[in-house]
């Protein structure tokens, strides 16, 4: 059987199981179509939310980037994990015992404000909307590359299964689905890692295999380290080691922190956390997400270094100071053909530019290296391209590994990238017809036209997000990056002020969020380009040419700052909060006496 | 952020708890900023004598530590509060 259709039947049969799950699930009630009818067991509840949580930025993109770059990628993460910490004390015990539906819709009883709500509906319909487009980028390419169609069509079909299931599955849909897409996911992730790590380091657990010895063929331990061997070979050839700090620690400290609090900020994680019967729930489903998020974050770092390690023995099969590969050992060699395979995507390409038949791969802005290179007549690095994006999914190829291994990443992949998209469109279809729609506009909607008009936001939202997916607004990163700073700086701070402080009003609140909103969107707009159009950036986005220094990834934990001075100066100088808002507080603070959630 | 309403004998035991909670989670976030900004970014040279696999300790910390200690403390938080909870008789 060819790759091709050993890819087809992984991907096919994977997504025969969620669209059966969601049939299956189908939800009733506004209730249940929301919070699944808060029968979910925090194991459940903290795979499915695992599922959730990691996109295609997590599963198909982190560890690319934490192998090219090494210990300055760490952000990721710890930014990225972090956050739970600060969801599991801050925010998820409180939100459930307050017991409602969304999360504007704390924010908008909090402060005893529609406008308040709506400043909140805007956050996160803002945020959950930029997040879904580098889903559904990721989603096209995924289906592109293994389904060997055009990325546009892929993108197509990919818009299709999750608009199937997460409109008629609703919540409980997408809650059993996502634990089956939580297990396809995870093992499509570790298992290559563990095979990888066997070969490199005779470690079956990839998290040790980082921090061991490598082996020969043979298995027997050469002494010498594995992140010690990437740091000769990757500085042999001009890059800059893996394992030493290359970034300011402000901008990693700032950016860390920035992806804490957005994740703590972000509305389709936090919703899962009104889906748990009990408060005392909601802080083990915060722990078991973390748990499940953990097994692949322990992962990705191995899976970085050691793909490194061996792009670099396949571009220098006689060592870093020998010759390098031939172009024609790349065109006939099995073990070369998935670059041949990549090169039809147009994500990593290589070019003989001095002609000797060779491809050199080295650092040609390395001034160490020019020398070497007049020596031996190189004219310049000759693997011309490697999108770090490709990495995850090409990893089990670069390796070696067999067919239905690299089919599995192929599921796993997709897996990662669509059950995050259904889930931020749950939780933009919520903010719409329960939110915009019920709690403003039209109040006396009956429950069965609010899930009609769920149902309608949800496909909606998918066309704005494939739309932009055509043409995204940058690279994907830089998309989840706006995200995750407007999350930050706008919704985390309205909702830890709202519980841990009665003295913060209406006014402070919403000045609050508007000035941590405005600010993040502003400082990125001029670093990134209005609205993202190229050239259209006042200042260079690096930590030397930027406004005040600071990356416009890592401007959104500066922007919470902001939020919290400004909300608590304008309430000191406004009206104290009425006293039944201050019960509220009081009430929420308290586990006892949870009961289900109430609607409107 | 603290906030006194000390009226009632309940407002009282309600306050009790609630400072409890805080120590808790003043507590635990001191361990989680000290485990990733400061042993994984910010105290990395003091802890770069520690060799750890072929690195340093502050590598560790940054790719590993900090996640297993994350974990360590929302599981002990959660056990905690739903000890606290019963000690103050406000569980579910």
């Amino acid at each position: 059987m060819d790759q091709f259709t050993l890819n087809l039947l992984f991907v096919g049969a994977s997504f025969a199981l969620y669209i059966g799950i969601a049939v299956w699930a189908r939800a009733g009630s506004t209730s249940e179509f929301y919070a699944a009818g808060r029968g979910v067991h925090p194991v459940t509840n903290g795979m499915a939310t695992a599922a959730d949580w990691m996109s295609a930025a997590s599963f198909i993109s982190m560890a690319g980037l934490i192998a090219f770059t090494g210990y300055d990628n760490s952000s990721f993460l710890m930014g990225w994990t972090g956050g739970y910490v600060l969801l599991a004390l801050l925010l998820a015990p409180y939100l459930r015992k307050f017991g409602k539906f969304t999360v504007s819709e704390f924010i908008g009883d909090r402060f005893y404000s529609k406008t308040a709500r709506m400043v909140a509906v805007i956050c996160l319909l803002v945020a959950s909307i930029t997040y879904v487009i580098g889903q559904m980028q990721g989603v096209g390419i995924a289906f592109g590359r293994f389904l060997e169609i055009d990325a546009f069509w892929g993108l197509l079909l990919g818009s299709c299964v999750v608009f199937a299931y997460a409109v008629f599955g609703g919540m409980k849909g997408v809650t059993y689905t996502q634990v089956a897409q939580y297990c396809v996911l995870i093992m499509a992730y570790t298992i290559p890692a563990v095979f990888i790590s066997l070969q490199l380091t005779g470690t079956p657990i990839p998290a040790f295999g980082l921090f061991s010895e490598t082996v020969d063929a043979e298995g027997v331990k050469s002494g010498v380290y594995l992140l010690t061997k990437l740091d000769q070979i990757v500085t042999d050839l001009g890059f800059a080691s893996y394992t030493e700090a290359h970034k300011d620690n402000l901008n990693m400290v700032l950016f860390t922190l920035s992806l804490m609090i957005g994740t703590a900020g972000l509305p389709h994680v936090i919703m899962r956390f009104f889906t748990v019967p009990r408060v005392s729930d909601a802080r083990w489903s915060a722990g078991w997400t973390l748990v499940f998020i953990a097994l692949l974050y322990l992962t990705a770092p191995a899976v970085g270094a050691m793909a490194r390690l061996n792009i670099t023995d396949l571009m220098w099969p006689n060592g870093t100071n020998g010759e390098a590969v031939s172009v024609e050992t790349i065109e006939s060699d099995a073990r070369y053909d998935w670059m041949a395979t990549w090169q039809k995507t147009g994500l990593l390409d290589w070019e003989d530019k001095n002609g000797d038949g060779k491809i050199q791969y080295y650092n040609d802005k390395s001034d160490a290296m020019a020398e070497r290179a007049a020596a031996n007549g190189w004219e310049g690095n000759e693997l011309t391209k490697f999108n770090r994006d490709i990495l995850v999914l090409a990893n089990p190829e670069i390796a070696n590994l067999p067919g239905w291994v690299i089919g599995l990443v192929a599921a796993g992949g997709l897996a990662a990238a669509l059950s995050t998209a259904a889930g931020l469109l749950l939780a933009i279809s919520s903010a719409i017809s329960h939110d915009l729609l019920k709690g403003q506009l039209t109040p006396n909607m009956s429950e069965k036209s609010e899930l009609l008009a769920a149902r309608i936001s949800m496909a909606a939202a998918i066309v704005v997000a494939v739309i932009l997916g055509l043409n995204p607004p940058g690279f994907a990163a830089q998309t989840v990056a706006l995200a995750f700073g407007l999350a930050a700086a706008s919704i985390f701070p309205a909702l830890m002020m709202g519980i841990f402080s009665k003295r913060v009003n209406n006014v402070g609140a919403v000045s609050g969020m508007l000035a941590g909103l405005i600010f993040t969107l502003v400082y990125i707009f001029l670093h990134k380009g209005w609205f993202f159009i190229p050239d259209t950036n006042s200042f260079v986005d690096s930590a030397d040419g930027a406004l005040l220094g600071i990356q416009s990834t890592a401007i959104g934990a500066v922007g919470a700052a902001i939020n919290f001075a400004v909300a608590y100066a304008v309430s000191m100088s406004t009206k104290d909060t009425p006293q039944d808002i201050q019960d509220l507080v009081e009430s929420v603070r308290v586990p006892a006496g949870a009961g289900g959630a109430v609607d409107h | 952020m603290a906030d006194q309403s000390p009226q009632t004998k309940t407002d009282q035991d309600g306050a009790g708890y609630w400072s409890a909670n805080i120590r808790l989670i003043v507590i635990s976030l001191i361990i989680w900023a000290l485990v990733s900004f400061g042993f994984g970014i910010l105290l990395r040279p003091m802890l770069a004598g520690v060799a750890v696999g072929g690195t340093d300790l502050g590598f560790w910390f940054a790719q590993q530590g900090s996640i297993i200690v994350f974990l360590l403390l929302i599981f002990f938080y959660a056990w905690r509060m739903n000890k606290i909870d019963k000690d103050f008789g406000v569980e579910e």
